[in-house]
């Protein structure tokens, strides 16, 4: 296997124009943290990102931060925190689902990727807080899309395509992207035993209430025995968690007016600070909540659906984060097909990532979700349009894209 | 002044078979071709560009929606999409040779939906109609352009429109969670619905904003929020803009992201005090009207933290709204900004760009620089917490020359915005009106990204051309590679 690693846009640029040119396809990457997310990739060439770092302009008061794509994460938060400031979207770090350290990956990564924690209920995903961004796409021409403000509309929206495309179209250069301040206190309510369909009623009156809740998460007894917080740990049943973030007096405030909305029958108690912090991280990260070493699905659905779905996969370990609109299922890969089958027929609209498993599983069924038609149509169109000679991560999504 | 593209004179001489054409696929009152019925549809909210369409069309369904556009795309007719007009950069002007398509009959709520917290509704419902058809359950939907009583989310959606919430809540685009549209060739396609992330490439994200150019959207589910459960709001008045800026730099410092943060300067104020009585400072050189929302509570505590950065950054008048009557009463001049302006000036252009909030002083005094050399009048209201500028251009049509002054004003203003690391528009769209300072901000390379977009989902640039986008490039031409085969060699780069 040869590795290429440019070290700036220029370089970045001609390496793309000789695989171009030689009609060699690439596998992009950073810091390969993600690279067990997707279709398995054959090619022999890798095209290293992580050395296009750059410096980092992070303007607190315009709160907007402009990076090298390869920047790490770890980096970002760090200097974010100095601030009191965040990445409103909480990206998940997934590097350890795939065997990495915690920690890892980089902004450019998480980007292309499209990944949204627990706080996507309330603020968005990764797309919803990425600006800007120069690249070079799969014709081997540097280009930029949006700019470094946080409100910027001018043309299309291609920092939009580019959030979770999978380095598919083209390969980031720098990023912007629209960072928030982050709230001094979190405390979190929890509701014991509850089935999952009272837990979906009462996520969503939780999310519908004027308390600004930023976090709607459901763990079934089995899954919440693996949390590491005592009071979800040690639960002995399910556990239903809503999140407020906000100054002291509020979160005390809102906190006490959720619990007085909770079902009479239902325990409860409160998470504070830290605990609150972990517990979420926990959710976010998926990795201590599940049995490693099994078959990992995400799907995104209406969150009324999720209760009939983890009905119909019974065997499988799950949560539900997002008040129901998104479930982390894990399974034994063994019978994947079926399974997928069973998995993306229960969902109803919806959208199931085949998130980690085998190389033998991912090639058995559509890790990404399959699409219509058209819309088939029209993925594939973009991709002509922008890398035409299928040289980015090809097939690292669908076949031909 | 704007060139449209050269109508097609043979699409000109077959009008009649296209307009019976189009009765076959719309029966009865549908399709408009007489001179008067077509009148209503000659302009949008750019009211200074006018062009009647070569005939309407109003569908109510979408297969009709469908065939039309399968039947123009098959003969090679232009189409326009509309939906109430109220557009600011000419998005929704028509062409001489083109189908103009209205979607206003596209109006009905179809689906709420209160545990998934969304609503599916018809195009053509008004932005406000959808607030009005969750209010009874406390809920809204949470952008607000200042048109939001007549302007149609679908336009919303073509334009990715925002309000004075967006810092909070997002714009248009933040607060979508699906479509159906139909593409040129008349196919229909769903991107997302219900659930909230959307698998494979984020074509919705690409459509929201894309200003008619890439599909009709003939249904959109939107996010609902509950209402919050008060606001405040404060009404401080600075003696420079500086200070006016700092205090909003100070807010989002300290960690506030307040509802809404509206800044007006000294122009703006007289002109809204004058037409509202709002008791706005008139010795004051920028006005902020700060409103928090939220839980009462936290609203409670942080306004007084508001008053506080307030006179930390000089405020020579800080007054803090008691009750719902006395927050409305600080809104009722910033919201009727436009019509004051309109009664001291016969006429007057409404600019819309983005600037580093930093540089906001600097901006608005090199504004009224540019003003004086236009000798043309500016006042200036703002969305401040995104540097959102709205410059309000003043200009007597009648008076010669001064509608081409105006523009060319307008031109310089959006000039210096990128100028400054800005970018051209805020929440208003290219349209046609920015349509020629597209270079200013994107290199050729850039706009060839954005035109390859379109070149996947209209190939032949049948959909709304001659907006958005200066030069129109065939898509056969910019699908030829500049690499050759075979010609690059692998770089000297560090190989392992």
């Amino acid at each position: 296997m040869e590795i290429f690693k440019p070290t700036n846009a220029a370089q970045l640029k001609d390496a793309i124009a000789a695989c171009v040119s030689n009609e060699r396809s690439v596998d992009v990457r950073g810091l390969g943290t993600k690279r067990g997310l997707g279709r398995p990739v054959a090619s022999s060439l890798v095209l290293d990102t992580s050395a296009l770092k750059g410096d980092i302009d992070y303007q607190p008061e315009e709160l907007v931060l402009t990076c090298g794509a390869a920047t790490p994460m770890r980096d970002i938060l760090l200097l974010l925190e100095q601030r009191a400031q965040m990445l409103a979207f909480e990206p998940p770090d997934l590097a350890p689902l795939y065997g990495g350290e915690a920690g890892g990956g980089t902004i450019g990564g998480a980007l292309a990727a499209n990944l949204g924690g627990p706080r996507r209920v309330k603020i968005g995903s990764a797309r919803d807080h990425f600006l800007g961004f120069s690249a070079v796409s799969g014709r081997a021409e540097a280009f930029k899309g949006g700019g470094k403000v946080v409100k910027n509309v001018t043309g299309y929206d291609l920092p939009k395509l580019m959030a979770g495309s999978m380095g598919t179209l083209a390969v980031f250069d720098t990023v912007t992207v629209k960072v928030m301040p982050a709230p001094p206190k979190s405390r979190t309510v929890l509701a014991f035993g509850l089935s999952p369909e009272d837990a979906i009623a009462v996520l969503a009156d939780a999310l519908n209430s004027p308390w600004e809740v930023s976090g709607a998460a459901y763990l079934p007894a089995a899954t919440a025995a693996n949390a590491a917080v005592d009071h979800v740990k040690n639960a002995g049943g399910s556990v239903t968690a809503i999140r407020v973030e906000g100054t002291a007096v509020s979160v005390a405030a809102r906190c006490e007016a959720l619990r007085k909305a909770l079902p009479d029958k239902a325990g409860q108690e409160e998470l504070h600070s830290m605990r609150s912090k972990i517990f979420w991280e926990e959710v976010r990260d998926v990795r201590a909540l599940l049995p490693a070493n099994m078959a990992l699905w995400r799907v995104s659905l209406a969150a009324t659906k999720a209760p009939d779905l983890a009905a119909a996969l019974p065997g499988s370990a799950y949560y539900f984060d997002w008040g129901g609109g998104l479930v982390w299922l894990a399974m034994d890969d063994t019978k994947i097909g079926a399974y997928a089958e069973t998995l993306r027929a229960a969902m109803g609209q919806g959208h199931a990532t085949l998130m980690r498993a085998s190389d033998a599983a991912r090639k058995a069924v559509p890790v990404f979700e399959p699409l219509s038609a058209p819309v088939m149509a029209l993925t594939r169109g973009l991709k002509t349009q922008f890398d035409p000679a299928r040289i980015l991560n090809p097939g690292r999504m669908y076949e031909g894209v | 002044m704007l060139v449209m593209p050269a109508p097609d004179r043979g699409i000109l001489a077959r009008r009649e078979s296209i307009v019976a054409a189009l009765r076959d696929i719309v029966p009865g009152d549908g399709v408009i071709d007489s001179e008067i019925g077509r009148r209503p549809f000659e302009c949008d909210g750019l009211a200074m560009y006018r062009q009647l369409p070569m005939v309407v069309v109003l569908p109510s369904t979408i297969e009709q929606v469908a065939a039309i556009l399968k039947y123009c795309h098959a003969e090679g007719i232009k189409v326009v999409p509309r939906g109430a007009g109220t557009g600011l950069s000419g998005g929704a002007l028509p062409l001489e040779d083109g189908v103009l398509l209205g979607m206003s009959k596209f109006n009905k709520v179809l689906e709420i939906d209160y545990t998934n917290r969304c609503a599916r509704v018809q195009p053509g419902v008004t932005n406000l109609g959808i607030s009005n058809a969750v209010a009874h359950a406390g809920f809204y939907y949470a952008p607000d352009p200042s048109s939001q009583i007549a302007c149609t989310i679908g336009g919303n959606v073509a334009e990715n429109s925002g309000g004075v919430h967006c810092l909070k809540y997002g714009l248009t685009t933040n607060n979508v969670l699906g479509v159906e549209m139909v593409t040129m060739d008349g196919t229909i396609v769903r991107l997302g619905g219900k659930h909230m992330d959307a698998g494979g490439y984020d074509l919705l994200g690409l459509v929201v904003g894309s200003e008619g150019l890439l599909g009709v959207v003939t249904e959109v589910t939107v996010r609902i929020l509950r209402k919050p459960q008060t606001a405040r709001g404060a009404l401080i008045g600075f003696p420079t803009v500086e200070d006016g800026g700092n205090c909003v730099a100070q807010i989002i410092a300290e960690g506030i992201i307040p509802g809404g943060i509206e800044m007006m300067d000294k122009p703006a104020i007289h002109a809204a005090e004058a037409f509202a009585k709002a008791g706005y400072p008139l010795d004051a050189e920028s006005l902020l009207i700060v409103e928090l929302d939220g839980p009462q509570v936290e609203c409670d505590e942080l306004i007084a933290t508001v008053g506080r950065i307030a006179k930390e950054n000089n405020a020579t008048s800080i007054r803090i709204s008691q009750s719902e009557e006395e927050r409305l009463r600080f809104w009722a001049g910033r919201k009727s900004a436009f019509p004051a302006v309109g009664r001291i000036s016969p006429d007057y252009v409404c600019m819309d760009g983005t600037v580093p909030r930093k540089k906001l002083a600097e901006v608005l005094t090199r504004i009224g620089q540019l003003a004086d050399k236009h000798g043309l009048r500016v006042a200036n209201v703002f969305h401040a917490g995104d540097g959102n500028l709205h410059p309000l251009i003043l200009f007597d049509a009648s008076k010669d020359g001064e509608l081409v002054a105006a523009e060319a004003l307008g031109a310089d203003i959006l000039r210096l915005c990128v100028e400054v690391g800005g970018v051209l528009t805020g929440e208003h769209g290219v349209g046609i009106e920015k349509r020629d300072l597209m270079p200013t901000m994107f290199d050729e390379t850039d706009l060839a990204h954005q035109l390859r977009v379109k070149c996947a989902f209209d190939p032949d640039g049948l959909l709304n051309p001659g907006k958005v986008f200066p030069q129109l490039h065939r898509c056969a031409e910019m699908g030829r590679m500049h690499v050759q085969r075979g010609a690059v060699p692998f770089p000297d780069l560090p190989r392992f």
